[in-house]
């Protein structure tokens, strides 16, 4: 009975389990159904959506930074190139013992233990694949110490990458400046697009008035990455294309001997063709060497440049503030001949001083005992400052000013160096403004000698200068002359500009000064007789010695006893040939002492130089 | 060989592998749907493993000895399995104390017993022993069990479910469980009874938040929102979707998905090999690979359809259920509709012991069919 009553269980059971198991099986029939149609969401509905998504994923853009674009000279001498650089980097990820590989390269490099905390910082910091720079500008000894070791030295790398080098150093340091690191507010002025991958970008000098064209044109890469974000392979490319070469009026040889000549005074030289306005040299000194700044000058190098008491990061040839002195004379005897004022003919008695109608002061000449009798050529050649003060009270400081206006002084001159100063031609209006105070007549005087409240540049000198030479026509002075795409044959010329050229009333004025001019350096007792010596054609000019220091009424200047930082500045203004001018040059040299005899004689090397004068044969 | 005009080998030749196959105890179709499913798991482990070759032999090794483990089984009489089933769940428990005390820590939980020669998941034995205890505990008496009995079957669940939750490995404890409850179902609990656990598991909710670890509440509610931390926790189910979902229809073909080969998917030669599948085959290639593994449990339930005793019958239906139950949660893991518990995708997964296992069960089922005393001979 009771295997009658098992059987009969068991085939109950079986139902029971065999029902239970089907219900199961059909629940589970469900539940794959309810997955099927979750993955055809997935894979058909949001198809599109995740492809996206995977794309993104692992395709990546990469910049293709271009070269910079080389600048030469006038004669083709690479003035500013690119150079590979080998830096020593180190592949976190790929090392396998970081300390071992640490403790070798201290052996090997002598790296400071500042260095290796500043390494090990950014190796914590920086995602396993991204290198990290143990040190920057290998010197081949170093490569090749590298080269040696490199089987124990796994995960480290001497990476090679092109940087700026100037490889006549200080030599043009002012004029074409600098490229330093594309910091956070460069990235704000340019486009960023276009600066991807670039690590550089112009700071100073033509290298930031020219960036534009220097840069080129970023190229990109769509490469493939993993999830490490390191690149698997390249899928397309767009090159990229390097940027413009400058070719500049600058003249090497000019501005070697502007630098020599200039030796060690501070002050600027410099020099323009005047058939164009090109600048054939421009020097500022003190100079500093650009090749520092390129690849992240060291503070304490920079604190060093810019705490000395001789500024030699300003650059002096566009922004040094220098009274012009008895520079100013002949454009102040020309606004007298055009305004009428006075005549080629006209003489004025000096006695060694001046005194306005009804004052008691005494305006000095820097002669003291007087000229004598002096017109025209003699107060020029001699520089006779009271024939100049009669000259300015004649002429008031509204035409003075009006007619100096148009000369350039106390405006920018353009130049396509950036940050330039425009200087100070002072004016009624001036003083009133920036003052609050009415216009003196004895600064009217003052002013005529380039004294007083009048600043100019030594490239605003030279602009005024050429266009006297040029008989009023004005020339925009240019440092770059034309530019070249990278693979092109033809130059493209950087337009000459000229501007509001001056009105000749009479064009026996103009010649009746630059005699005068010629008389400076010709003339038996011209205050830079010495500079016409000997030369096959006349050269007009005229010296200047501005005063740093004020002298009282009853003193005397004694240089003996003068500081060096309180003697005067020396100038001089020229150009030559008189008759057919070409070449203009501004000379300032500060605490020279006499324009006469510190800054002609460097003039005169110049003009040497510029017309091929060997100095020993003449 | 011959071939009849339709193709197909003539009948009694393949009748014959069939009755060789069935000599030792093996079962010819199962064994077929294994075979494909573990050809096509080697082929995909290839592409997921960074076609690192010697990874494809590793796993081939495994699957080796885990189909010398089955033929044991398959050779063994169930009533023999029926009789050792104390002891072999006694020895379970055993090892997962042991491996609690004294086991070998991998990612930062305590699986593993160090064998000397290999490695040993005890938690894995418990896959085994816990269905086939329950299975011969709840069958010694007739069908529908007593309460008092289930009460007992559950503290057998209870014990390795919790002792495996505390090493902690929350996906195997809930595929062990799972597979206990599956033999309580299959022997007739009543409905009511069943819904009144259903309660109590969901009132118990608040109680497993409080006693599971920070990783796996994190789990959870990366589950909820994986967006929210799409570079932790979130980045895993993310990088699933995006895999599966570039597939589309057809998927980018074999060693051509992106998302693996670049190794933006994480763990894509273990729990989320189902993603590789989806990118490089498509929707088409994982609806087959579903119908495979329906086949194959389809088989298995069949034969606990055709076994001859309770005890055959449950066992046989939990590990047939318990293997779609492992599929079911590894794709709703991989497919974002599940929380990330750290379940393989079974017979694909790269993986040792999971492999041991799964085989042996199929061993137990192939012994099940094969041992039946046949009616008509």
């Amino acid at each position: 009975m009771s295997d009658r009553l098992t059987l009969k269980d068991h085939f109950r059971e079986s139902r029971l389990v065999n029902d239970r198991l089907i219900f199961s099986a059909i629940l589970a029939g469900i539940l794959f159904a309810i997955i099927l149609a979750r993955l055809a969401i997935l894979q058909v509905v949001d198809h599109e959506h995740f492809k996206t998504l995977s794309h993104n994923n692992r395709v990546g853009i990469e910049p293709l930074p271009p070269q910079r674009g080389l600048i030469y000279d006038r004669n083709g001498v690479v003035l500013a190139e690119n150079i590979p650089t080998f830096s020593l980097e180190l592949t976190p990820e790929k090392v396998d013992s970081l300390d071992e590989t640490l403790t070798s390269l201290v052996k090997l490099f002598n790296l400071s233990s500042e260095e290796v905390a500043e390494i090990t910082k950014k190796i914590r910091q920086q995602r396993g694949f991204r290198q990290v720079v143990i040190r920057k500008n290998l010197t081949e000894k170093e490569v090749a110490l590298f080269s040696v070791n490199q089987h124990s030295l796994t995960g480290v790398d001497v990476v090679a990458r092109l940087i700026r080098h100037y490889p006549h150093g200080a030599l043009f340091a002012h004029t074409i400046g600098y490229v330093g690191r594309l910091n956070e507010r460069d990235q704000k002025s340019v486009d960023g697009r276009e600066y991807k991958g670039t690590l550089q970008i112009g700071k100073t000098g033509v290298e930031k008035e020219y960036e534009k064209l220097l840069h080129g044109q970023v190229g990109y890469r769509q490469v493939e990455t993993n999830v490490q974000g390191r690149v698997v392979r390249e899928l397309t490319r767009e090159p990229s294309h390097s940027g413009q070469e400058l070719y500049l009026h600058l003249d090497i040889n000019l501005q070697r001997v502007a630098s020599e000549v200039l030796a060690d005074y501070n002050g600027a030289i410099v020099a323009l063709e005047v058939k164009t306005g090109g600048i054939l040299a421009m020097v500022s000194k003190p100079d500093f060497n650009p090749n520092s700044f390129v690849s992240g000058i060291s503070s304490k190098e920079y604190d060093l440049l810019r705490d000395s008491v001789d500024r030699p990061l300003f650059d002096r040839s566009i922004r040094g503030h220098y009274p012009p002195a008895s520079t100013l004379k002949p454009f102040i005897a020309l606004a007298g001949l055009e305004r009428g004022v006075t005549r080629s003919e006209s003489k004025t008695f000096c006695p060694g001083w001046y005194k306005l109608p009804g004052h008691e002061h005494r305006y000095r000449c820097w002669k003291t005992h007087g000229h004598g009798i002096v017109g025209l050529k003699q107060s020029l050649a001699q520089s006779c400052d009271v024939y100049f003060y009669d000259l300015a009270n004649s002429l008031g400081i509204d035409q003075m000013h009006g007619f100096l206006d148009i000369f350039g002084f106390g405006r920018r001159t353009g130049v396509d160096v950036p940050s330039e100063s425009r200087g100070l031609s002072p004016s009624r209006e001036w003083k009133r403004e920036a003052k609050n105070q009415v216009w003196y007549p004895g600064e009217t005087l003052i002013s005529g000698i380039g004294q007083g409240f009048n600043q100019t540049t030594p490239v605003q000198l030279a602009q005024a200068t050429a266009m006297l030479a040029m008989r009023g026509v004005y020339m925009k002075p240019r440092v770059v002359k034309a530019s070249r795409n990278h693979n092109a044959d033809e130059l493209t010329l950087v337009p000459i500009e000229t501007g509001e050229s001056l009105p000749v009333v009479n064009k026996k004025h103009w010649e009746s000064v630059i005699d005068s001019m010629v008389e400076v350096t010709k003339g038996p007792r011209g205050t830079a007789r010495a500079l016409g010596k000997k030369l096959p054609f006349d050269v007009a000019g005229k010296t200047g010695t501005a005063q740093v220091f004020g002298i009282k009424q009853n003193q005397k200047y004694d240089v003996e006893m003068l500081e060096k930082k309180l003697q005067d500045h020396a100038l001089f203004i020229g150009f030559a040939p008189a008759d057919n001018p070409e070449f203009v040059v501004v000379v300032v040299a500060e605490n020279g002492g006499s324009g006469s005899k510190v800054a002609a004689p460097m003039a005169r090397k110049m003009i040497e130089q510029y017309f091929g004068l060997v100095a020993s044969a003449l | 060989m011959r071939y009849n005009s339709s193709g197909y080998k003539s009948t009694p030749e393949r009748w014959s592998l069939t009755l060789a196959l069935r000599a030792i105890h093996i079962d010819a179709l199962l064994l077929f749907g294994l075979l494909v499913l573990l050809g096509v798991g080697l082929m995909i482990l290839f592409s997921a493993g960074d076609q690192n070759i010697s990874l494809v032999i590793r796993q081939l090794i495994r699957v080796g000895a885990a189909f010398l483990v089955l033929i044991i089984l398959a050779n063994i009489h169930p009533d023999r399995m029926r009789d050792l089933a104390y002891w072999i769940y006694a020895l379970g428990l055993l090892l997962l104390i042991a491996v609690l005390v004294v086991g070998d820590e991998g990612k930062g939980a305590q699986r593993w017993l160090n064998l000397g020669i290999v490695r040993f998941q005890p938690s894995e034995l418990m896959k085994i022993a816990v269905p086939l205890l329950v299975a011969a505990y709840i069958a010694e008496r007739p069908l529908p069990p007593s309460l008092f009995r289930i009460a007992v079957c559950l503290i057998m669940i209870l014990i390795p479910s919790l002792l495996i939750s505390k090493q902690p490995d929350l996906g195997t404890s809930l595929l062990i469980a799972i597979s206990g409850l599956i033999v309580i179902f299959l022997s007739g609990v009543s409905r009511r009874f069943i819904v009144g656990i259903i309660l109590t598991a969901t009132s118990a909710l608040p109680v497993l938040w409080y006693v599971m670890h920070d990783y796996q509440k994190q789990r959870v509610l990366t589950f909820l929102n994986p967006e929210s931390d799409p570079l932790g926790a979130g980045y895993h189910i993310i990088q699933s979707k995006i895999a599966i979902g570039s597939g589309g229809l057809f998927g980018r073909g074999w060693l051509e998905g992106t998302q693996s080969n670049l190794a933006f998917l994480p763990e894509r030669s273990t729990d989320f090999i189902f993603s590789v599948i989806g990118e490089e085959f498509g929707l088409f290639g994982v609806g087959m690979m579903l119908l495979l593994y329906l086949s194959i449990a389809g088989r298995g339930l069949y034969i606990a359809g055709q076994a001859q005793s309770s005890f055959a019958r449950l066992l046989a239906g939990s590990i047939s259920l318990t293997f779609l139950v492992g599929v079911i949660v590894n794709v709703g893991m991989v497919t974002g509709l599940l929380p990330v518990v750290g379940v393989p995708l079974p017979l694909v997964s790269y993986g040792g012991t999971s492999m041991v296992t799964l085989l042996a069960s199929f061993g137990i089922l192939m012994s099940i069919h094969t041992h039946r005393r046949m009616m008509e001979s």
